[in-house]
């Protein structure tokens, strides 16, 4: 880690990854990441396709457990515990991390069924009064109330794109997690749908920790507050979004953000 | 000339023209190309082989085919002209019998002749085959010469034998789905016809709602009243097929097809799921003595044992439970295709808000499965109604409306095979009533598959 990274870490940092390898069978696809995500900050994941940082963005949640094939070596730290330790549970873990996905993926059920039900797995609500109050504060947070609030019991499919991944957001907020994870969250969405989704980062700033993945560029600069460059599997940069933007450190960096490769 | 003789000859023609046309066509297109445009050239030459083939063969083919059918009656008359045929009898049938006589020696099929009046037709008989064979075979062989120079005078670089060959292609398989289509036209048209007869003869309220079935009584001449009440029948196929069977196969298949797309390791699931789909594969028979010999008497034991009355050794339960089995690779596969089919970002969403694996299948796979898994039982149901071989062999021939499993209760399947098999005369009641079971277990499997087929296509819709 270089002494500019070691200034980037925060006191009490959320998430913490050390010296992180990912393998897919024999092909390694994550070379030795290290990375600090805290609370106050919005950390965008930047690269070309295939650089790694989806598959780095799964660890972090170990969605990439689903994944047969799968092996990751290294530390990866929640509030200081190790996830990847024997005594985690994942389904714990998951509630904490959440996750929101390339394509909106609303389950073919009602818009209050779709945020109904991580709540209900895990035993948040007691009653039925109380569970409408988690889905009017799940969907006004989404910024997503306003629009369905009279047809709550309408298939969550039958959304517009747009609406569909706010729903998702809405649905992983549901489960008061503390690190939201997402994964080029507005890559199937239109401008405008894009626009509402940025919108709902900068409000969500603070209340949870956000890593976004992105390929595009302009939405890095515009969201977050660090932005790390992965490329070919390294963690090539790691700093404050506007220096990585303005005044990359490294060539491959610059290269990239210039648009020489990508 | 014989007529594999002449098949043979044209084969040998066909190949000829396939090759020269090609050839033809070859130097004629390097020709083209030297010279003109590009485009001047518009079939391969391979096409312009099979164009000139075609029309060698296929014509004389149609012929050939056509005169199979003509020059008998063509053969007969010319035997009846001859003088040696005044001396025939009048009544047709013994006249048939000589004839046929006289033929058979002359194509050889017989060595002598019982009738003296057939030995003297043989001879004309012999000289009116060898005419017309030979006739045919001429008239064959012009046809594909002409159809061949035909075609042939016809290769030009830019003749497009490419479009007409793929029509005579494309006609060729419409032919041979049209064929399936008019089969089951004649089919079903059949089993109607059939059945109004039968329906004639008993009123179809009677049949349809009756509860007493001893189409027996009818034959032995009791009258049609009361012998052909169906109820009894459709009760033990519902019984066995749609109940019985469904309680051992749905949760079986079910369970087995969530096991193996969610919780299998490849290679377990890579050697599970064909030996489970080898069940499908087991002749219907093999399970009918496993049931008849195996299963029956072990629960007719049971039953005795735990004291239940009316237990027989052939059972409702018996043929049931060996149904049920038969069909688990049935609804398996079906719903193994359907969990499949939920997109892999359904089952993601669900593990990423901390669902375990088992509150995914069952909050999320298999309500967005449900549609194709419904449609894979009621395909499954339609399938275990008609099956014939297990029934009659383990399920017994009493039609008893009876709800106890262990009691024997018949199918309609079984009771068309005892219908048919017996020795009555074709247009007897209880003959017709196969039909008229058949049509009904006919219109209740057609129902089944539609709805099953309009529900599986609706669910998939929902996720392209």
């Amino acid at each position: 880690m270089t002494e500019e990274q070691e200034q980037l870490k925060p006191a009490n940092p959320k998430m913490t990854a050390r010296d992180v390898k990912v393998f897919y069978g024999p092909k390694q696809a994550i070379k030795g990441v290290s990375i600090d995500v805290d609370m106050d900050n919005v950390t965008a994941f930047i690269g070309p396709s295939g650089c790694g940082k989806s598959t780095f963005l799964r660890t972090l949640n170990r969605m990439n457990d689903t994944v047969a094939s799968a092996r990751v070596e290294g530390l990866i730290t929640l509030d200081g515990e190790d996830i990847y330790a024997s005594g985690m549970d994942v389904v714990q873990l998951r509630a904490r991390v959440g996750m929101v996905f390339q394509k909106p993926n609303p389950f073919p059920k009602s818009i209050y069924e779709n945020i109904a039900y991580g709540p209900r797995i895990h035993g948040l609500a007691h009653g039925k009064a109380d569970m409408d109050v988690i889905v009017e504060k799940s969907l006004r947070r989404a910024g997503l109330w306003e629009e369905v609030k009279d047809r709550l019991q309408d298939s969550g499919t039958a959304l517009s794109g747009g609406q569909q991944q706010r729903l998702c957001i809405g649905r992983a907020i549901a489960v008061e997690p503390e690190v939201i994870l997402m994964d080029e969250p507005c890559s199937a969405l239109d401008p405008i749908a894009t626009a509402k989704i940025e919108e709902l980062i900068h409000e969500l700033r603070g209340r949870y920790a956000i890593v976004i993945v992105t390929h595009n560029m302009q939405q890095a600069a515009r969201v977050s507050q660090r932005t790390a460059f992965f490329h070919l599997g390294d963690l090539v940069e790691y700093g404050v979004t506007s220096d990585i933007f303005t005044n990359p450190k490294q060539e491959r960096t610059k290269d990239y953000i210039t648009g020489r490769y990508g | 000339m014989t007529g594999p003789a002449i098949l043979l000859l044209l084969a040998g023609l066909g190949a000829i023209a396939w090759v020269s046309a090609r050839a033809r066509a070859l130097r004629q297109q390097t020709a083209a190309r030297a010279t003109r445009r590009r485009d001047a050239v518009h079939s391969l030459p391979g096409y312009h082989g099979w164009y000139v083939a075609l029309w060698t063969l296929l014509p004389a083919g149609i012929f050939l085919a056509i005169w199979a059918n003509v020059s008998p009656g063509l053969v007969t008359h010319a035997v009846l002209a001859d003088p040696a045929a005044q001396s025939l009898p009048v009544d047709a049938f013994s006249r048939s019998a000589i004839l046929g006589e006289a033929r058979s020696i002359a194509a050889g099929l017989q060595s002598g002749a019982f009738n003296p009046a057939s030995q003297a037709l043989v001879e004309p008989y012999r000289t009116a085959l060898n005419e017309y064979g030979i006739a045919g075979a001429v008239l064959a062989l012009i046809l594909a010469f002409a159809g061949g120079a035909y075609a042939f005078t016809r290769i030009r670089p830019d003749f497009r034998a490419r479009t007409r060959v793929e029509r005579l292609v494309m006609a060729l398989l419409l032919l041979a789905s049209l064929l399936a289509i008019v089969t089951t036209v004649g089919i079903v048209s059949s089993l109607l016809w059939e059945s109004f007869r039968f329906f004639s003869m008993v009123n179809p309220i009677d049949f349809l709602f009756g509860t007493k079935w001893s189409p027996q009584s009818a034959a032995m001449g009791y009258g049609n009243e009361d012998a052909f009440g169906a109820v009894p029948l459709f009760w033990g196929t519902i019984f066995i097929g749609a109940i019985i069977a469904m309680i051992v196969a749905i949760p079986l298949g079910l369970m087995s097809a969530v096991y193996l797309t969610q919780y299998a390791s490849p290679t377990v699931r890579r050697w599970m799921k064909p030996t489970l789909e080898m069940l499908a594969g087991v002749p219907t028979v093999v399970y009918g003595y496993f049931a008849a010999l195996t299963i029956a008497p072990a629960l007719r034991d049971f039953a005795v044992m735990i004291g239940i009355h009316g237990a027989s050794s052939e059972s409702a339960l018996a043929a049931g439970l060996v149904m049920g089995v038969m069909i688990i690779p049935f609804v398996s596969s079906m719903a193994d295709d359907s969990i499949a089919a939920v997109p892999q970002s359904m089952r993601d969403g669900s593990l990423a808000m901390g669902a375990t694996t088992s509150e995914t299948i069952r909050k999320v796979l298999i309500p967005a499965a449900l549609p194709g898994v419904v449609g894979g039982v009621l395909l499954a149901v339609s399938r275990a109604i008609g099956e014939t071989m297990i029934v009659v062999m383990a399920a017994g021939l009493a039609a008893n409306l009876t709800a106890n499993p262990f009691a024997s209760v018949t199918t309609v399947t079984t009771q068309i095979v005892q219908l048919l098999t017996g020795d009555q005369e074709f247009d007897s009641a209880k003959t017709l009533a196969a039909f008229a079971l058949g049509l009904v277990l006919f219109v209740i499997t057609l129902l089944l598959n539609i709805v099953a087929l309009r529900v599986v296509k609706k669910y998939r819709e929902a996720y392209e």
